[in-house]
């Protein structure tokens, strides 16, 4: 067993691991954190998708404790104060979502891309997202959804 | 070619994309773009997906697979794994005996189908990779999974079969107990083709061939499948929560399958993520989670991985299909023939048998024909089996018939948007009954068309690519079309009655009224994504006149939704949302009684408009619906003899399919180096009736599209001569992510259906069905002029590179030697090697 | 989907690490970014006994120059090294190559060393150190060593790192004015690995390139180098046709894998058609 130390969604926790725990599990199944899903088994569809220290990782492909003294944030953990992120407002405005599955990593992806991107071309938010997959959507409503929340926070900035 | 279908049509164009709105104006949500009122728990992360479900004692189960495809069970040996730390128990299918029962297939297609026993646990043969051997119980599921590797099977191992026409030659048998591999033969005829044929060979017309084959595919929902059964602490009751599309069927085959009395089970499907067909099933999981909760006790789950289901959830789509079309020399049809032979893989599940006869009715399309036969070879093969996946037997129909008619085109030296023109059913032909026996209510395939081709630019591109042909440009262009009709809205329960499925197509709403004058609508439908909540809302507002957020919708738990025949089919809103619909108008007649009472008015004289009664002739005599329903609750002054409700259900059977139709136009341009293609252009015009919420219709259309797309370019589930499924990750089954799809245009038509009082004909699986033979046609058009005449799907670089350079190759086989991307012999002129 | 079980260990400076790894015996494996060994891991192809995570040894991690060589921390990032402005100056192309790499989450984990170790054959960066001639420093037991790109990469997953030895840093030559870049990737969807990939860096003087450099990504079991195209580059112009000439040559004395991506003969097909555009757009960029 390993102790670690991890804030997650602006709480700390400390525990004892096995070393093998994925850390998406640790956050679904030790803390309850249910609202980041698990997708595949190969770290191809981005479900799983949190921010480590703030930049995005498929949560099922580190260790919970490579996770040990990091600052982690969920989706659960996106919105503050009850308003909703611009990320999460545009999924909402331009139906990007359907069964909602995918969408949690989709949105932390999203948000990690335009962090690094603040005014990404379709084609950049399309290759950015290329590591998170969607059944439902066909991606076209989402890459509106990325598109107009860069727009706004371009507004919101100017 | 865009003039001439230009005039004189009277299709109501729609804006392209409709901005999305949070509240309607006042009265009026139906045909509105809505946000929906799913959306916040899903943003926030606050979901309800079964995995997420903790129940104190909740224990872990793990199923061991069979790593071979055919084998004999010789011995199952779980002791050492009831060894392993955090083990609570293990079974093989001996230890459970009788209680597991079989799986249940509902679909008996023909009288005398060959229908073998699917044991959740295998009993003393494995028949597919993948098929469950034993289950493991754990605390944990760290610690299921360690023990499922100490679980020892002997397998002896037999022979295995993927290829179908070396499965139908009964040499190496998958049921060695049924004696033969071929599941049922399925004949339809409408009129007489033979004589269709020697008309046209009389006449100096064509007869024309092709053989097309139906890949399978995985239909890899987002959501693995996912079970937790929770035994009720007082007696023989469970709950069984499933990522289910179908929790009341499954409900009623649970019930059969275990023996436990049908009001002892609940089912819930909780959040689902995504269905598309594959979790219209009942699975071994299922059943094995049940019998396991029953006997320990406690409550238990299993959730699978990704690559696990790929082998234990059913595939889609596997066919062979061989087509002949008989018409004259301009083009016109005299008759159809297909003859298909469709994989069932080794087990039939709940509706194994029937899809490729869902698109028995299909092939004749929207084109007018006085001869067609149908035939359909069910085969077994030692594959995983395969059921409904979006579309269900009707992309494979409208691939076929696509295809041919634009392979039909450049044989005649025809237009091939002009060869449809001639054939299909013209807008004032219809109500129009199709020589496969089904009467399409309405439409506008020349308003479609014309719509399409004018978004397309049809004619420019036409004009690009000559002048690219003409000089030799490395990257040529290609036109693919697709003018689809689908049969939805599933379905006259009389009709599926005649074809010996074993369920009817009906479907229930019950509407409450509360007393404070809120709405419970209760849907028999399970939406996983389709926006039931907003889109019923959306129709109980405007028929009661009550605000959008007054609404609720239940649905999805067999106890608060008890009746209903579930989402799939694309038969949710066609008849559950127009069910809703006239459960609110039999409110609104109750209502209308009581108001009468309460204005002291002949009902004759009461009106209703906006939620509100009022007397003809009498402005200040009004009340509203909701304080109606506090009237009705206390029931202090109501009609003498009358049932102090006013709440009302409806079960609507439908009267026929729905028909919506489309056309489909793509532009892919082909590095003729590397063979790529790349999709340039997709435009989409759709007919789907009338529209509920345009963003929602708009949503299923992208996501349909990006299947069928899919399926064109990238999907592929590849066997080796083994039947070992190679593709067994999402490493190497490729879905593809935003950066491999193009933006779509999209656009619609509304010809509303006449059967149903919405007039609404179903989205759901139409952009899947349209588009696969618009993106295969259009990579073939590509490079046609090079003497390709046919490219295997998925229509990868290799294929498309083997079939320029090999003049009169499909491609082959992508997979190298041993493997088999289709089974054994493909198409009869290649191989799959350098040549 | 639930990796088997194993110890693990944290240290915090290759010393300790190159110790570490000494007393876990054989079945210890290094654990950098994760991004290869866990999904391994996950489906049961691998059972380490002992995981020995690099994660805290910040002496790994980072870019430096150091004379006429760029030193890359075997534990820097993909992310870092595509941004790195060291990198971006000097060696365009590692930059460049290491952005095709799987997508941003993972790019934000996997480090450069990590893949160059676990040496996928359909991994980009092998052929791309192959192209730059790059060194490899390893620390073992008995101390530093260096091992050439041409010796690093020996089999199927297969390096010269030794069982207790860690890959410390790789040096990357600074290619002087005249040289141009670029790396071209063929793969099936964006986040699938190179059927074929091709690295060029090709140095032009007056109108001819001078000489080139050709890396190809899974031709064989290891990377390889298109030697034949490369002698037949110099001297070519850059003008006329001549570079698809000697391009023609790339897929000379390769023996390039059949599978479910690609079979061998389209292989070879492909590595002569992405060679002749990964010259003209290393050209282009000179």
């Amino acid at each position: 067993m390993a102790r670690i130390e991890v804030t997650v969604d602006g709480v700390s926790y400390h525990d004892e691991v096995e070393p093998r725990l994925l850390l998406v599990h640790y956050l679904r199944e030790r803390l309850g954190k249910v609202g980041t899903p698990i997708g595949c088994d190969t770290s191809n569809c981005g479900a799983c998708t949190v921010h480590v220290d703030g930049v995005s990782v498929k949560s099922c492909t580190m260790l919970a404790v490579q996770a040990d003294g990091t600052q982690i944030t969920t989706i659960e953990g996106l919105a503050q104060n009850g308003q909703l992120h611009p990320v999460q407002q545009a999924f909402h405005d331009n139906h990007a979502l359907q069964c909602g599955f995918c969408t949690p990593g989709m949105i932390m992806a999203s948000v990690d891309l335009l962090q690094h991107n603040p005014s990404p071309s379709d084609e950049e938010i399309r290759h950015g997202l290329e590591g998170n997959l969607c059944r439902c959507t066909g991606y076209q409503n989402i890459v509106r959804a990325v598109r107009q929340a860069a727009e706004k926070s371009a507004e919101v900035t100017a | 070619m865009t003039e001439e279908l230009d005039a004189g049509l009277i299709a109501e164009q729609v804006e392209e994309h409709p901005e999305a709105i949070d509240q309607p104006d006042a009265t009026r949500h139906i045909g509105r773009p809505l946000k929906r009122k799913e959306d916040r728990r899903l943003i926030t992360g606050r979901t309800r997906w079964t995995d997420n479900i903790q129940l104190p004692g909740l224990m872990h189960m793990a199923i061991v697979r069979s790593p071979v495809a055919h084998a004999r069970i010789n011995r199952v040996d779980v002791s050492a794994a009831l060894d392993r730390p955090g083990v609570i128990a293990a079974f093989s299918a001996a230890d459970l005996g009788d209680a597991l029962g079989t799986l249940p297939c509902a679909w008996p297609v023909t009288a005398d189908m060959v229908h073998p026993d699917h044991h959740p646990l295998a009993t003393d043969e494995v028949r597919h990779v993948g098929e469950a051997v034993a289950v493991v119980v754990a605390t944990d599921r760290y610690a299921a999974a360690d023990a499922t590797e100490a679980v020892e099977v002997d397998y002896e191992p037999l022979p295995a079969v993927t290829d179908m026409e070396e499965a139908l030659k009964d040499e190496v048998l998958v049921h060695a107990d049924k004696g033969t591999n071929k599941t049922y033969l399925w004949p339809f005829d409408g009129g007489d083709y033979d004589a269709a044929r020697a008309q046209a060979e009389a006449e100096g017309g064509i007869v024309f061939k092709r053989r097309y084959i139906q890949q399978r595919l995985i239909p890899a929902a987002m959501e693995p499948r996912s079970v937790v059964v929770e035994p009720l602490t007082e007696g023989d009751e469970y709950t069984v929560y499933s990522a289910t599309q179908i929790p009341h069927i499954l409900r009623l085959m649970l019930a059969l399958t275990c023996g436990i009395p049908e009001q002892q089970i609940r089912v819930i499907a909780p959040d689902v993520g995504g269905g598309f067909g594959s979790k219209l099933n009942v699975y071994a999981e299922e059943v094995i989670a049940l019998v396991v909760a029953r006997k320990l006790g406690r409550p238990v789950k299993w959730t699978e991985s990704r690559s696990e289901g790929f082998q234990a959830t059913i595939h889609g789509r596997d066919q062979i299909q061989d087509i002949e079309v008989a018409a004259t020399r301009d083009g016109r049809i005299l008759g159809l023939s297909v003859d298909l032979k469709a994989d069932m893989g080794a087990y039939l599940q709940l509706v194994t048998p029937g899809i490729p006869v869902l698109g028995a009715f299909m092939f004749n399309a929207i084109y007018k024909m006085d001869a067609y036969r149908f035939r359909c070879t069910g085969v077994f093969t030692t594959k995983t089996p395969t059921d409904a996946y979006r579309g269900a037997g009707r992309p494979e129909a409208t691939y076929a018939i696509e295809r041919i008619m634009s392979d039909l085109a450049y044989e005649l030296g025809i237009d091939p948007i002009e060869l449809r023109r001639r054939n299909w059913i013209k807008h004032e032909e219809f109500p129009y009954t199709t020589i496969a026996g089904l009467t399409y209510d309405s439409g506008n395939y020349e308003a479609a068309t014309a719509r399409a081709l004018e978004l397309f630019g049809y004619d420019e591109l036409r004009r690009e690519q000559q002048e690219r042909r003409d000089r030799n440009d490395p990257v040529q262009l290609g036109i693919g079309i697709s003018t689809f009709t689908e049969m939805c809205g599933l379905a006259p329960s009389r009709v599926l009655g005649s074809l010996s499925y074993g369920a009817g197509g009906w479907e229930a709403a019950s509407i409450r009224m509360l007393p404070s004058g809120k709405v419970e609508v209760v849907t028999g439908t399970t939406p996983h994504g389709q926006g039931h909540l907003t889109a019923w809302s959306q129709i109980a507002a405007d028929a009661l006149g009550v605000p959008f957020e007054d609404v609720n919708v239940i649905f999805g738990d067999t106890q608060s939704s008890p009746v209903g025949m579930d989402t799939y089919g694309s038969r949710s809103l066609v008849v559950g949302g127009v069910a809703v619909h006239l459960a609110a108008r039999k409110v609104v007649d109750k209502a209308r009684k009581v108001a009468a009472h309460l204005l002291e008015a002949a009902e004759g004289d009461v009106e209703f408009s906006g939620g509100t009664f009022s007397v003809k002739g009498s402005p200040d005599a009004k009340t509203t619906i909701q304080e109606v329903s506090l009237a009705t609750f206390a029931a202090h002054n109501l009609p003498d003899g009358m049932e102090p409700t006013i709440n009302a259900d409806a079960v609507l059977d439908p009267e026929n399919f729905s028909f919506p139709h489309g056309t489909h136009l793509c532009a892919v341009e082909v590095d003729t180096e590397t063979g790529r293609p790349t999709i340039r252009t997709y435009v989409a015009v759709d007919d789907i009736g009338n529209v509920i919420n345009p963003l929602i219709v708009e949503g299923q259309v992208h996501g349909g599209l990006a299947q069928g797309i899919a399926q064109a370019l990238y999907e592929e589930a590849v066997y080796d001569a083994d039947a070992n499924l190679v593709t067994g990750t999402m490493v190497d089954y490729l879905v593809p992510s935003a950066a491999d799809l193009p933006e779509f245009t999209t656009d619609r038509t509304e010809t509303p259906s006449t059967t149903n009082p919405l007039g609404v004909k179903g989205v759901g699986e139409a952009g899947t069905i349209a588009s696969t033979p618009a993106v295969v046609g259009a990579v073939v058009d590509a490079v046609h002029h090079l003497g390709v005449q046919e490219i295997r799907m998925p229509t990868t670089p290799e294929r498309v590179w083997r079939a320029i350079n090999n003049s009169g190759s499909d491609g082959g086989s992508r997979a190298a030697e041993g493997t088999i991307a289709y089974g054994g012999p493909q198409t009869s002129t290649t191989a799959g090697g350098a040549e | 989907m639930i990796p088997p079980e194993f110890d693990y260990l944290r240290p915090h400076s290759v010393d300790a690490a190159v110790t570490e790894l000494g007393r876990a015996g054989e079945d210890a494996k290094v654990l950098a970014g994760g991004q290869s060994l866990l999904p391994l891991l996950r489906l049961r192809l691998a059972y380490p006994t002992v995981l020995v995570d690099l994660g805290g040894v910040g002496e790994l991690r980072g870019v430096r120059r150091d004379g006429d060589e760029l030193v890359i921390g075997s534990m820097t990032t993909h992310h870092e090294v595509m941004h790195d402005p060291l990198v971006a100056e000097h060696c365009p192309l590692l930059a460049q190559a290491t952005s095709t790499v799987a997508d941003p989450a993972v790019r934000h984990r996997g480090t450069f060393g990590g893949a160059l170790s676990h040496a996928d054959p359909a991994g980009d960066l092998p052929a791309v150190a192959a192209a730059l001639e790059a060194t490899f420093v390893i620390e073992g037991p008995n101390g530093r060593r260096s091992v050439p790109a041409a010796e690093f990469f020996s089999d199927y997953l297969e390096t010269a790192v030794q069982p207790g030895e860690v890959l410390v840093e790789v040096r990357v030559p600074v290619l002087g004015p005249g040289w141009g870049s670029a790396y071209e990737k063929f793969n099936r969807v964006a986040q699938a690995w190179a059927v074929v990939g091709v690295a060029a860096l090709v140095r032009t003087e007056g109108g001819s390139i001078a000489e080139a450099r050709i890396g190809l990504t899974n031709m064989g079991p290891t990377p390889v180098r298109a030697s034949a195209c490369e002698q037949a580059l110099a001297g070519v112009s850059t003008q006329n046709g001549g570079i698809g000439q000697a391009t023609d040559l790339a897929a000379d004395g390769t023996e390039p894998p059949s599978d479910l991506s690609a079979q061998a003969d389209y292989r070879q097909h492909l590595a002569r058609v992405l060679s002749r555009r990964a010259v003209q757009k290393a050209v282009a960029a000179t």
